[in-house]
């Protein structure tokens, strides 16, 4: 039992930050997408697409947050300092956006200042994210279980460059969500800008498929030996399959497919990145084993989070249930 | 100028839970307060109650939603400047700080939805219901927060294995022997705390002459509750000061400014503690009362701040002073309470304008109080992070001092913006007072707390929102 505790909290923590990345991600996409809409209804109607859930959906990254620090404190201890400033700049962008959500209602007419605040927080927030994601697939500097590298470590051409994928890849969750949910003229940017974020979004994923491969050995390994290649080729495909799929379904009017399709994009990344990475928690050097909590600290919560984790995705599947539809111009919920 | 980052880290980590701890305290109160409130609606079907109930609940909505905010920041702060404290307690406290999120977060999120979205769609056996699970949620949470904190203090359960501790037993470890003083003197001054709240805004009312039969209640409410939960916790934090004496010391003597540990105490009712000279300077002090609050005989002997070496001193003018400020308060509101009781009995409660006017200025006691109380028991537990473990100075992240000090001006700036806007919101609030009929509801369900903020706030700055087309939002299919 004891060594499958390190994997059973993987597999926990894969999944809290898994739900974060999809639930946060269409409603940080909203924010990401307000600059390139003027007209103040629209924006009213982007915003109330996501009002009942964002809070819900941010949750998840004190779980993932929470969660590291309990199953594998050293991981945690080594991977907040050395993303020290893009976590920090990160978390202080979501109090900016959190609070637009309600500062924004009040300040009318004068809310210009808020919706600088919702968008610029969801853009700096989503961006930094991906800064963390792009530094920890470099690798982090570790020497005795400790971060022995520099506060800009994680700032490198590929960091930057997965932080814009990833704002990318936020706003297409965004985009879709529009289509999914919205009538009129949100509908309709929801699926002109989609074209271009999912051209924008395998793009990416198509050259981090390939930068991480030819920078970092491990990676290269781990895809192209045999046998692993004879299981792995799908993937790529698959993914390649998904993305026309998505664009179909855009071109043909298909209304909630497009959201689902890119949900699926993003889970066949991050199947992807998994695949990269593990068994590493901090690649090179930690993996799951090395950074994992006593074992009896990891049953202790273990034992209540197999009760409390299905009430809590039952109750949130029972809140989406409840706002299901679409928004419609003049309907109340403000 | 080298910028010491162990210094910097601590500021930062001061301000963020400075600024967290002042809403949790708040809601904490507001939440049992409401929950009463909506207990005596059902029973006695008074409209007062009512009304009562769901204006503090809006007020309850914006601190909420301010305590959330701050709330996610701490959770990642602990990683981000002390992960050699993180990494060296995860085992013990990790699991403490897991349950808090499974236990309390959810409980407050799903049933603050209903109380805050539920007037309308609800029968009210549901929404008290509700306001109860999320007074429970709260207190739940201080529960693990204070266990965690509380083992930092008086750490119990455990071992150290290669520089890590390791758990030996759960229940040794949440009930470490600080943690039920400090769990009780932390909910009574939640509790105490919104009492002075709902004491100062009801005689706000009466001075103003609005909402006369609200303000009432309020001040009835109020006195009764000070009365009782203030010399309450005068006992607790006696209870409690004698626990710190026998586990920590050290932090008891920067507390009474007890410098010589070979004779008896006095009790110190002023003076400014000297470092260098070891003693107190202009003392007011009355001789052996230390001793005999301490150590219940007049010559008893405790350990002076000269039996501990100077690198196990905690900063003595800090402590010395916070604690003069919270007990003081605290001696002020057992007053607040008795000058209540009495002029209750005499029949003058709601026309004595000189106690009116005085309460209606000390909303902010409680907090002041709280936070000097914090400062006490965080700044006395010094220079240790975990009592006789591990030294706050080994407890920083390998982080440079120029980092620290770029994301603390971020963090005042950014805080400093929100929070003043979340107060001047409530403090709008305030002035709105109860509505007089039932506001409807917004069309929404729960999980939404933050939008209720949001509609008090428009109401309490009297502004509508454009209702053009496009604006809105619907729950249901057409």
């Amino acid at each position: 039992m004891e060594e499958y505790l390190p994997l059973i909290w993987a597999a926990l923590i894969g999944t809290a930050v898994a739900m974060y990345v999809i639930l946060d991600g269409f409603d940080l996409g909203i924010g990401i997408l307000f600059p390139f809409v003027r007209k103040e209804e629209e924006r009213d109607v982007m915003m109330n697409s996501v009002a009942p859930f964002w809070d819900g959906n941010e949750t998840w990254l004190v779980l993932g947050g929470g969660g590291l620090w309990v199953a594998f404190p050293t991981a945690y201890a080594v991977i907040m300092p050395a993303f020290y400033l893009p976590v920090l700049g990160m978390l202080l962008a979501l109090v900016l956006r959190g609070v637009s959500f309600e500062f924004r209602w009040v300040a009318k007419p004068s809310h210009l200042m808020w919706d600088v605040a919702f968008a610029g927080g969801s853009i700096v927030a989503a961006f930094l994210q991906g800064t963390i994601l792009g530094g920890l697939l470099q690798g982090v500097e570790v020497v005795n279980r400790q971060y022995a590298g520099g506060p800009f470590d994680w700032l490198t051409p590929f960091s930057i460059f997965v932080g814009l994928a990833v704002v990318a890849g936020y706003a297409l969750l965004g985009a879709t969500w529009l289509v999914m949910r919205t009538h009129g003229p949100a509908q309709e940017f929801g699926r002109r800008a989609a074209i271009p974020l999912l051209m924008a979004v395998l793009g990416g994923m198509a050259i981090v498929s390939l930068w991480t491969p030819l920078t970092i050995d491990r990676i290269a390994a781990r895809w192209f030996s045999q046998p692993n290649i004879f299981f792995l080729w799908p993937i790529p495909l698959v993914t390649a399959l998904v993305g026309f799929l998505v664009f179909r379904w855009l071109q043909r009017g298909n209304e909630a497919k497009p959201f689902f399709g890119s949900v699926a994009l993003f889970l066949l990344g991050y199947l992807g990145l998994m695949i990269s990475t593990a068994p590493y928690l901090v690649p090179p050097h930690l993996t799951f084993w090395d950074t994992a909590a006593a074992p009896s600290s990891q049953l202790f919560l273990l034992a209540g989070t197999v009760f409390l984790l299905p009430l809590i995705l039952g109750y949130t599947a029972f809140v989406y249930w409840m706002f299901r539809g679409k928004i419609r111009p003049g309907e109340g919920y403000h | 100028m080298e910028l010491d980052p162990v210094m910097l880290a601590r500021i930062q980590f001061a301000f963020t839970v400075s600024f967290h701890i002042i809403f949790p305290a708040f809601t904490i109160g507001l939440s049992a307060f409401i929950t009463v409130l909506l207990l005596l609606w059902l029973r006695s079907g008074e409209e007062k109650f009512h009304r009562l109930a769901r204006f503090w609940t809006k007020i309850f909505a914006v601190s909420f939603a301010m305590g959330v905010v701050s709330g996610i920041v701490l959770s990642y702060q602990f990683g981000t400047n002390w992960s050699r404290f993180s990494e060296f307690t995860g085992n013990v406290i990790g699991p403490l700080i897991g349950y808090e999120v499974l236990t309390a977060f959810y409980l407050e999120a799903t049933f603050l939805g209903i109380l805050l979205f539920g007037w309308n769609r609800f029968p009210p056996w549901l929404i008290t219901l509700a306001a109860a699970l999320v007074a429970i949620g709260t207190a739940t949470s201080a529960f693990w927060i204070l266990a965690a904190n509380s083992w930092m203090q008086t750490p119990a359960g455990h071992e150290i294995r290669n520089g890590v501790a390791f758990p030996l037993s759960w229940l040794e470890i949440i009930f470490n022997p600080s943690f039920p003083y400090r769990l009780a003197h932390m909910l009574n001054a939640a509790y105490l705390t919104t009492a002075v709240v709902v004491l100062a805004v009801g005689a706000r009312y009466l001075l103003a002459g609005r909402h006369p039969e609200e303000s009432r209640t309020m001040l009835r409410m109020a006195v009764g509750m000070i009365a009782v939960t203030a010399p309450l916790q005068l006992v607790i934090g006696d209870m409690h000061g004698l626990n710190t004496l026998k586990h920590q010391p050290a932090k008891v003597a920067a507390m009474e400014g007890h410098w010589d540990g070979s004779k008896a105490g006095a009790l110190v009712l002023f003076g400014i503690p000297d470092e260098k000279a070891l003693k107190n300077h202009y003392e007011i002090a009355v001789p052996n009362a230390g001793s005999l609050i301490l150590t219940h005989s007049w010559d008893g002997k405790y350990p002076g701040l000269t039996s501990f070496p100077e690198n196990d001193r905690p900063p003595v003018s800090n402590v010395f002073f916070a604690f003069r400020i919270m007990v003081g308060i605290g001696m002020l509101l057992i007053a607040v309470g008795f000058w209540g009781l009495f002029l209750w009995w005499r029949g003058r409660l709601f026309d004595n304008q000189f106690f009116l006017k005085s309460v209606s200025y000390m909303w902010s006691l409680g907090f002041i109080a709280i936070l000097a109380g914090w400062f006490v028991t965080e700044q006395g537990r010094q220079p240790w992070v975990v009592q006789g473990l591990m030294r706050t100075a080994d407890a920083s992240s390998p982080v440079p001092g120029a980092s620290v000090a770029s994301t603390l001006a971020l963090f005042v700036l950014i805080y400093g913006i929100v929070f003043s806007m979340g107060i001047y919101y409530i403090n709008r609030l305030i002035h709105a007072g109860p509505k007089g009929e039932a506001t409807a509801a917004p069309e929404g369900l729960p999980n939404r707390p933050l939008s209720a903020a949001e509609e008090a706030a428009r109401e309490a700055t009297g502004r509508q929102p454009g209702t053009g087309p496009g604006f809105s939002l619907g729950t249901s299919k057409e």
